[in-house]
């Protein structure tokens, strides 16, 4: 659409400005702040430079949360993408099956995130759990408290659990979207299943992919509250991603000069890679 | 290329049809022969595209059997049946190159590819794409994509029939005439059966040689452009075609006779119409002459839109169309009367055999 | 007969009818064959969406089996049903105020961010989609970036901002806290919503004398409605969710229900069966809102971007 440039457009977006920048600027400039001083208690603060940073940069710590929170991010989208594709594909198109499982599927989405780890604690506990009890009936050694395997197990599946959802959704928005004519045009060229999704439902459901994937990739390296509950980052720091550092060090420990550089750091890797993610795929949408 | 046989089809897209309404398409019989250009005309909802679908398999009709050359293929998918489809709207495959699009219907029923090249080099010509084969599709206007779509038909010669659901709906009136035309020739050079839905008169009886005419889920009547004039089968055939429409005006019939209110008008035959609820005269505008012979009238409007005038007259309270020529004059005290051989009766809108007709 | 002969054949002569009407070939067959094997796995393509909702349910399930049961009975046996069903768990709930008020400030501050984030989104959504002005792109990419900002990273800040302007522990407080990710999305849902509106519109009603104000409450509010109301949904469903922040900015007065639920931790262990009660209770406001929406929804996670 062609747009007229009028610089007074800037009124109308003059309150989300105030609103925002209330909210984001000021609170990131206390950040920015506190990275840089260091202080004695008293509220005295002095200057610290960058040595704080030096001292995130450089801790196994913060390396450690780091690779597991992508190791995290990558692994409940290589599971979530797909399966929401797939089960996006089988969803029935009309008929009273249709809100069912639209309800239903969108349950999960809407429960309070530490509610969900709640769900699956009490899912997973060994001695009242279903999953707990039925695992250990089969003789499977199952403990998100002391086994970091299951740990890590329950938290993946809490995950596509929790968001599947969301990309079954997305996905489907995308497919209902195609004309029946589509369909029927294939079946006349005689199309093949897998050509069908290639070129008519792959292209189709791109858009909406490509807002799955960075939301799912944005918000998997923000979790926080939903491992927290279940496992509170352990057993050890098995499960320790990195906004689960961040508050344990920040609230936990009140060590504000690092916990306000590791903030700084956290988010800008979340926008340098979200930007990474963002070019990419749309530079791949431009070629394709 | 193969002749179309509908044997008692009917449809209905509820699960358990109980009175005729619930049909959307009512018993079609008939059968369509080898090579043939058909339209199927008709006013939105009439069930043509139903008809079209069941034809191409796309749909299973309720019941009835459709027979290819004899063989039964009620049961055969689409691609068994071997059959060319375009649609109202244009499909094209976003993703894959104008060259790709045409090549897909035959890639995938493994032609080499050779002969995948030839065939597609020679519609990307007759469409006129040729030098955006390259392309991908997406980035296309509308008439670019439905040349494609109607491309991606036309590239399998072997199949046994074209259909076609009013396929020039988005193309710009220029480019309508180029492309009817380009069909017509194809039709003569390969002399594949033609089906061809439309709600457009015009292009129905320039394209066709035999039209299809539907109303409320029944094929009303099949005929050449000229019986569909002449000899309208149906009260609605007379509306639809034509323009203005059919005067049709109900009658009381005695004999040989046809009491118009107070006027009386003679058939060219008699007929028995005694168990008929309903009788109506259709007399068509053509047919309609105003001079000082005849019933009086009492003129309410004429239109003169160019080549000649429409004349609206009231005829003991009942509206009749006139045609008159351009430079003929309206009479002061005017009169009408009807043509003997325009004069067709209908009994409950199906047209009577009068007799002494030709039809 | 194949396709090859057909179609060189046909470029040249007229094929023979007889062809495409013998008996179905062996290539016939095998076509025939396979599409009966796709039909019959369209027969069975409920099973997948089924399966995934067993998936589903069957936590949530657990906890409502849970929510009806005595302590003892959780503890002691293990039982697909409550043996002994109770609605004691509930009962605690709903006669204590320091549990029920849970839920009301929730619901307060949760309505309070949805109004507050659509109201002033709406305005500078119309801007972005109708014109071109200075800073423009970034200013929309710098809104964007808020909506990728680790709650954890904001938590202590909004902590110390909110304490020096008094506001801890207030319902204004966490709407606000929550303006910084549901304004910038409430903006981009609703920004693809408008450009979907021709603009034609906008200059019709100018020159039927349409002021500003009264042709957007009167003309464009009501064309984009869907999309004000899947901004609302979207805004709701992350404000109702989010605990990190709600959590740190409130004490007691205007504590989420989420926060009150850590308190069932007492001297004498855990009290899963309020625990469970309470979850159960939280689960039902997210289910009510997506049922009225449910014709919405598909579309709505679109975000009017297909």
């Amino acid at each position: 659409m062609d747009k007229t440039w009028n610089n007074k457009a800037w009124f109308l977006v003059l309150p989300v400005l105030l609103l925002v920048g209330f909210s984001a600027v000021i609170p990131l400039m206390t950040v920015v702040n506190y990275s840089v001083q260091d202080t004695f208690g008293n509220n005295v603060f002095f200057w610290a430079g960058l040595s704080w940073f030096e001292q995130v940069l450089n801790s196994s710590r913060f390396h450690d949360a780091l690779v597991r929170n992508l190791v995290f991010s990558l692994t409940i989208l290589a599971i979530e993408i797909p399966l929401g594709i797939f089960i996006a594909l089988n969803m029935p198109r009309k008929g009273w099956g249709v809100p069912v499982c639209l309800v239903l599927m969108a349950l999960p989405l809407l429960i309070p995130w530490n509610v969900v780890g709640t769900i699956w604690q009490v899912f997973g506990r060994v001695d009242i759990g279903l999953l707990g009890r039925t695992l250990a009936a089969m003789g499977i050694d199952y403990n998100y408290a002391t086994n970091p395997v299951a740990a890590w197990v329950t938290v993946v599946v809490m995950d596509v659990w929790h968001w599947t959802s969301l990309v079954v959704l997305l996905c489907y928005a995308g497919l209902v979207s195609i004309p029946d004519a589509y369909y029927q045009a294939a079946k006349i060229d005689g199309a093949s299943r897998w050509s069908v999704f290639r070129y008519i439902q792959l292209p189709k459901m791109h858009r909406v992919l490509l807002i799955a994937v960075l939301l799912r990739f944005m918000d998997s390296f923000m979790i926080y509250t939903e491992p927290f509950v279940v496992t509170g980052g352990g057993p050890g720091s098995t499960t320790t991603f990195l906004s689960i550092d961040l508050v344990k060090m920040a609230i936990g420990q009140f060590d504000l000069g690092p916990a306000a550089a590791m903030s700084i750091i956290y988010f800008l890797i979340i926008l340098l890679l979200s930007w990474i993610f963002y070019t990419v795929m749309t530079n791949y949408d431009a070629r394709r | 290329m193969a002749k179309i046989e509908l044997e008692h089809i009917k449809h209905s897209y509820l699960p358990n049809p109980v009175k005729d309404a619930d049909l959307a398409l009512k018993e079609v019989h008939h059968s369509w022969s080898d090579g043939g250009a058909y339209a199927l005309l008709g006013p939105s909802g009439c069930g043509k595209t139903t008809l079209l679908n069941i034809i191409s398999g796309l749909i299973r009709p309720s019941h009835g059997r459709i027979v290819f050359d004899g063989t039964d293929v009620t049961d055969l998918s689409t691609q068994e049946r071997n059959i060319a489809q375009v649609f109202q709207f244009p499909v094209v495959y976003d993703t894959m190159t104008v060259y790709d699009n045409l090549a897909f219907p035959l890639r995938n029923r493994g032609v080499p590819q050779a002969e995948v090249d030839r065939a597609v080099r020679d519609i990307l010509e007759m469409i006129d794409l040729a030098d955006w084969s390259g392309r991908r599709a997406r980035g296309l206007t509308a008439d670019q994509k439905q040349k494609i779509s109607l491309g991606r038909g036309l590239v399998r010669a072997d199949v046994n029939a074209i259909l076609f659901d009013e396929p020039l709906t988005v193309i710009d009136p220029h480019m309508k005439w180029v492309l009817r035309s380009q069909l017509k020739q194809l039709h003569h050079k390969f002399g594949f059966t033609m089906v061809y839905v439309t709600h457009d008169q015009t292009e129905a009886l320039t394209f066709a040689d035999k039209v299809v005419v539907m109303y409320e889920g029944e094929i009303v009547q099949i005929g050449t452009p000229e019986e569909l004039f002449e000899r309208p089968s149906h009260t609605f055939v007379g509306y639809f075609i034509g323009s203005p429409g059919m005067n049709v005006m109900p009658v009381k019939v005695e004999g040989a006779k046809a009491h118009l209110g107070s006027a009386v008008i003679d058939l060219p035959g008699a007929a028995d119409t005694s168990r008929s609820r309903r009788l109506e005269l259709g007399v068509r505008p053509e047919y309609v002459r105003l001079g000082r012979q005849g019933h009086p009238v009492h003129i309410r409007k004429v239109e003169d839109i160019g080549r000649h005038k429409i004349v609206r007259a009231d005829l003991g309270g009942m509206e009749v169309a006139a045609i008159l020529g351009e430079h003929d004059e309206l009479p002061t005290d005017a009169h009408v009367s009807f043509d003997p051989a325009g004069i067709n009766l209908y009994a409950d809108s199906w047209r009577v055999d009068l007799g002494g007709q030709n039809g | 007969m194949n396709s090859q002969t057909n179609l060189s054949g046909a470029r040249v002569v007229h094929r023979s009818v007889s062809a495409s009407a013998r008996a179905p070939s062996a290539q016939n067959d095998a076509l025939a064959r396979k599409m009966r094997r796709r039909g019959q796995k369209a027969r069975f393509s409920w099973l997948v969406p089924t399966l995934y909702i067993v998936f589903l349910l069957l936590p949530i399930y657990w906890l409502v089996n849970m929510s009806f049961k005595t302590n003892a009975e959780i503890l002691g046996g293990f039982s697909l049903f409550p043996q002994n069903p109770t609605l004691r768990n509930y009962m605690v709930i709903f006669t204590d105020p320091s549990w029920y008020s849970g839920y009301i400030n929730s619901i307060i501050y949760v309505v309070l961010n949805t109004t507050i984030s659509v109201a002033v989104a709406l305005p500078a959504a119309y801007a972005f989609s109708r014109y071109r002005f200075l800073g423009d792109k970034h200013l929309f990419f710098w809104l964007l970036t808020n909506r990728m900002a680790p709650p954890a990273v904001f938590a202590l800040p909004f902590l110390q901002l909110y304490s020096s302007f008094g506001l801890i522990d207030t319902h204004i407080a966490v709407a606000l806290a929550h303006c910084l990710f549901n304004v910038p999305l409430a903006v981009w849902i609703l920004e693809g919503f408008m450009s979907g509106v021709p603009k034609e519109i906008d200059e019709t009603a100018y020159v039927d004398g349409y002021s500003f104000p009264r042709f957007f409450i009167k003309i464009f509010i009501p064309l984009i409605s869907s999309g004000i109301g899947v901004a609302a949904f979207f805004c709701f469903m992350f404000s109702w969710v989010e605990l990190l922040i709600a959590r740190t900015l409130t004490t007691t007065d205007a504590r989420p229900i989420a926060s009150v639920m850590t308190r069932t931790v007492s001297a004498s262990g855990l009290d899963w069966g309020v625990l469970a009660a309470a979850g159960v209770l939280t689960i039902i406001p997210g289910a009510l809102v997506i049922y009225f929406v449910r014709n919405y929804i598909a579309k709505g996670f679109a975000l009017g971007r297909v």
